[in-house]
């Protein structure tokens, strides 16, 4: 089992978007896991570190939180556009040390951070597992920091460590 | 083609709701581009358009061919997870670029390579 399906969670959302591109039917269904078992078998020969993701469960809860977060950020960015006045806004730079080492969650961790407005990822040092990143409106540090360290990581590191 | 006739009154409305919000919020991402002025606060603006800016028309999309077509469609999904994945990738090559030269040029608003080698939290304001 696996030598033929390395990836089972790869195979599954290929074959998934293989039948939402077309339409439903048995042809797309055999032609989509085809192609889909040709794509984990090259997959598996450039033989990257396996993510294990081991509460899916909370995975779920923190994309709804983060759904919900996108959403309330997207009004106070595009509110911060509208009324841009100087001295009202204070943008800054900001370093957070960071407990978590697992490299997708660390990936997962930069998605949110930049789809996120009002956040930008911008450098990450592995040694001192330090980040900085760049806020939009810096006023409530403590809120940032208590954000991303208390709600974001803390609940990556639940799922992949 | 008469899609549009097909399409009931319920359906009309949630489709432009979520195609103006979606086109209106991409929208002030430029206006942003424009308004802000230093390059890091900058980046912010264009996240806009790729979170809910292309979220509300790709929302709009799938309600429009979901109702007209009779079928679910919702492989505008994979768009949004696509346009989601790769929007770092670019934004953190610009930041990098940018916090590169910056400390070449000795700008003192930007911090130094060495802060991220200190313990705790920082904050510096711009």
């Amino acid at each position: 089992m696996r030598t033929i399906l390395p990836y089972p969670l790869l195979f599954v959302s290929l074959v998934l978007m293989w039948l939402s591109l077309n339409r439903f039917s048995l042809g797309h269904l055999v032609l989509g896991s085809v192609i889909a078992l040709l794509a984990s078998a090259a997959m598996a020969s450039l033989r990257p570190d396996k993510p294990q993701l081991k509460k899916i469960g909370s995975f779920a809860r923190l994309l709804a939180l983060v759904f919900y977060d996108i959403i309330l950020s997207n009004l106070s960015v595009a509110s911060q556009i509208l009324n841009d006045r100087k001295g009202r806004r204070k943008p800054g730079f900001m370093t957070i040390p960071l407990e978590m080492t697992n490299p997708t969650g660390l990936a997962i961790l930069a998605v949110l951070l930049t789809s996120t407005p009002g956040t930008a990822w911008l450098e990450y040092n592995s040694t001192e597992s330090t980040l900085l990143i760049h806020i939009l409106d810096l006023k409530n540090e403590e809120e940032w920091l208590e954000l991303i360290k208390n709600r974001y990581e803390r609940m990556l590191m639940e799922v992949f460590e | 083609m008469s899609y549009p006739d097909e399409l009931p009154m319920w359906a009309a409305l949630l489709v432009s709701f979520f195609l103006l919000l979606g086109a209106g919020l991409s929208l002030l991402g430029t206006v942003g581009f424009l308004r802000f002025k230093s390059f890091y606060e900058r980046l912010h603006a264009p996240t806009l358009g790729t979170s809910w800016g292309t979220g509300g028309i790709l929302t709009a999309s799938m309600i429009f061919f979901t109702v007209t077509e009779g079928r679910p469609v919702f492989h505008e999904i994979l768009i949004g997870i696509f346009v989601t994945v790769t929007t770092p990738v670019t934004l953190m090559l610009l930041a990098r670029a940018a916090l590169h030269r910056d400390r070449s040029e000795n700008d003192p608003t930007v911090p130094s390579a060495s802060i991220l080698t200190k313990p705790g939290k920082t904050v510096i304001g711009d």
